[in-house]
């Protein structure tokens, strides 16, 4: 298990904007994150999507980049859903209570 | 280079290429023929005829050469005619000489092409020969030094004591490994007339044969001296005295001489600038300071003389600087405070000598080369309470550091994972461990140690029947955490806490129980998860 920068790719899917996040979310992840999450939401959206199916590690600092995205999303009314984590990380957004504020899937 | 310093034997053969037309009455007159190939000529390192040779492209007629050289001379006295230096990549390694042609014709252009080729062949293949036949010898002059040395080695070995004596209500163990096939350390346990016992350990500054010869000459003076004297001052003023007059230059020998009343655990002793002995009691472990000069630098010198009292239970661990000076692959240093750390971690006798090699073994890495040579002697007093003893303790399945630096909580989580991989952890419980370990790792990295190079995080995992304990060292002076404010995620979103500040949250709510305990130059953070029976204990 070694340490993988975070690769975040935005795709759209039915008109909705998906991040694709591609190894450690976490502090060398930031720029990253707030990057993809501006270009995803630049055109205007009502929600963006999260895909965490290939992000293998995700730390506390992960986790407070999580919650500064979603508190921009909050100002601006854009609803924030989530899939692909393992059962490991979904316990993780349930304590911490994120899964209260994003949708949670499993499946795209 | 080596071609001028070298006097080359020159073979003179008369009968060159060219003897196949006719006879003459040189070449056949046996006689003639013998002496001249037995009279090899010698060119002398600054002999002019050396420089010419190695410069020459062509064949050298040695008749119209003019030069001021004893060695032309005697080529010409033995009639030599025509010379073709042989040069391999810019050194000569031989000469071809040639008396005059059997036709007694000059030798013509293309007799001269001919050999000039010849030349030219020869040399690389007389240079291999060459190589080939100093390469031999070389290896046999190896064999031989290979060979004393182990002889050497044989010897040194027995001049450590064959075994120690056996002292009702003591246990004593020692132990060396030079580091090389000789070394400078040595130890000594000396029984002395009265029933009292004397214990030694020494190092002598650098290694290998010149430290074997200066540590046998310590040993013996030691030896003679605490056989005539009982008190360690005197016995190091009295051996400094002695080796003075006869020591090499830059060198000196680092000893601590104590001498040990096994009846009332009285251990009087001085120290010639060694590393300080440990001494483990009911309250900790603590330094034995002696004042004095190393060994052999200055005669006349006197050396503080202090006591100690052992009470059953204490242990004392006599050491050499190899153990502290051992470095691990990010060039850190063992140290005293880990060495003392070890020590304070259990027993002491034969078990300390065996955890301290786990400990060294674990920091330099299994295959680090040993740097310098490791002494340990340890003596204990026998009976009163074992503290922390390793069996309440559990048992180490790891234990290692990790330099402080973004991102190696990752190693920290598969080190760990490695090290619990027998206890059979649910998958979902080792997860949990793995990234409690990595918040509690990152924490240290971060807040305790501020990412610094020399503060490692420690991370020890222990197993005992109904535990699993990991330990998070860090190197900071942070003292006692402050108390996390519980992260709240509506006042994160809302901008009243910020973000950060899931850690210590996310560690409680990953483990059965987490514990903070600071202490003077650390803190660490103790994640348990309880086993039944050595096995996972998860819902």
């Amino acid at each position: 298990m070694t340490a993988s920068e975070l690769q975040a790719e935005v795709r759209e899917r039915d008109g909705v904007p998906v991040i694709d996040l591609t190894g450690d979310v976490d502090a060398q992840a930031e720029r990253a994150l707030n990057d993809a999450y501006a270009r995803a939401t630049a055109a205007g959206t009502d929600a963006v999507v999260l895909n965490f199916e290939r992000a293998d590690y995700i730390n506390s600092t992960g986790i407070a980049l999580i919650v500064g995205l979603l508190a921009q999303a909050r100002t601006s009314g854009i609803e924030v859903k989530a899939y692909g984590l393992s059962d490991h990380y979904r316990e993780i957004f349930e304590i911490t209570r994120l899964a209260d504020f994003m949708t949670i899937t499993d499946k795209e | 280079m080596t071609a001028l310093t070298r006097s080359f034997r020159l073979k003179l053969k008369r009968r060159g290429p060219a003897a196949d037309a006719g006879t003459s009455i040189e070449v056949a007159h046996p006689e003639a023929i013998g002496a001249l190939e037995q009279a090899p000529v010698e060119i002398g390192p600054n002999d002019p005829l050396l420089a010419y040779f190695q410069s020459a492209s062509e064949a050298v007629d040695i008749d119209a050469l003019e030069l001021d050289s004893p060695a032309l001379r005697e080529l010409k006295e033995a009639g030599v005619k025509l010379a073709i230096p042989l040069v391999s990549q810019g050194e000569l390694i031989g000469v071809l000489n040639l008396g005059p042609r059997l036709s007694e014709q000059d030798y013509s252009s293309d007799d001269r092409r001919l050999l000039e080729k010849l030349a030219g062949q020869a040399a690389p293949a007389l240079r291999v020969a060459q190589l080939v036949r100093e390469q031999k010898a070389e290896a046999a002059t190896r064999q031989r030094f290979e060979q004393e040395l182990e002889v050497a080695r044989l010897i040194q070995q027995n001049f450590l004591p064959r075994e120690l004596p056996d002292l009702p209500g003591w246990q004593i163990a020692a132990y060396y490994r030079p580091a090389r096939e000789v070394g400078g350390d040595f130890y000594d346990v000396i029984p002395l007339p009265d029933g009292r016992v004397a214990f030694v350990v020494g190092d002598v500054t650098d290694k290998g044969v010149p430290a074997a010869l200066v540590m046998s000459a310590t040993r013996s003076v030691l030896r003679a001296s605490a056989g005539r004297l009982i008190e360690p001052g005197v016995v190091l003023e009295r051996v400094n005295d002695h080796l003075c007059p006869d020591m090499p230059e830059k060198m000196f020998v680092t000893c601590l001489y104590g001498v040990l009343n096994p009846a009332t655990g009285h251990l009087r002793f001085a120290n010639a600038g060694h590393d300080l002995p440990y001494v483990k009691t009911a309250t900790g472990v603590v330094e034995l300071r002696a004042r004095g000069m190393p060994l052999g630098l200055m005669p006349g010198m006197a050396y503080e003389e202090k006591e100690a009292v052992l009470e059953p239970g204490d242990s004392v661990l006599l050491h050499s600087d190899g153990i502290v000076e051992a470095h691990d692959p990010q060039r850190g240093m063992f140290g005293f405070p880990r060495l003392k750390e070890t020590m304070a971690r259990g027993a002491g006798g034969q078990e300390l000598i065996d955890r301290v090699l786990g400990d060294l073994e674990a920091f330099t890495g299994p295959d680090a080369e040993q740097e310098d040579d490791i002494t340990m002697v340890t003596l204990e007093r026998s009976g009163g309470q074992t503290r922390m003893s390793g069996s309440s303790n559990g048992t180490v399945l790891a234990d290692f550091d990790l330099p402080s630096a973004p991102g190696n909580e990752r190693q920290a989580m598969e080190l760990v994972e490695r090290a619990v991989a027998g206890i059979g952890l649910q998958a979902t419980r080792l997860e949990r461990l793995k990234t409690a370990v990595a918040e509690a790792t990152m924490n240290a990295m971060e807040h305790g140690n501020e990412y610094r190079s020399d503060r490692p995080v420690s991370i020890r995992v222990l197993r005992s029947p109904d535990r699993l304990r990991v330990q998070v060292t860090d190197r900071g002076d942070a003292g006692e955490l402050a108390e996390a404010e519980e992260p709240d995620l509506e006042a994160k979103l809302e901008g009243r806490q910020k973000p950060r500040g899931w850690g210590l949250f996310l560690i409680e709510k990953m483990v059965d129980e987490a514990r903070v305990t600071a202490e003077r130059g650390g803190r660490t953070v103790e994640l348990v998860l309880r086993l039944e029976g050595g096995r996972d204990d998860g819902e």
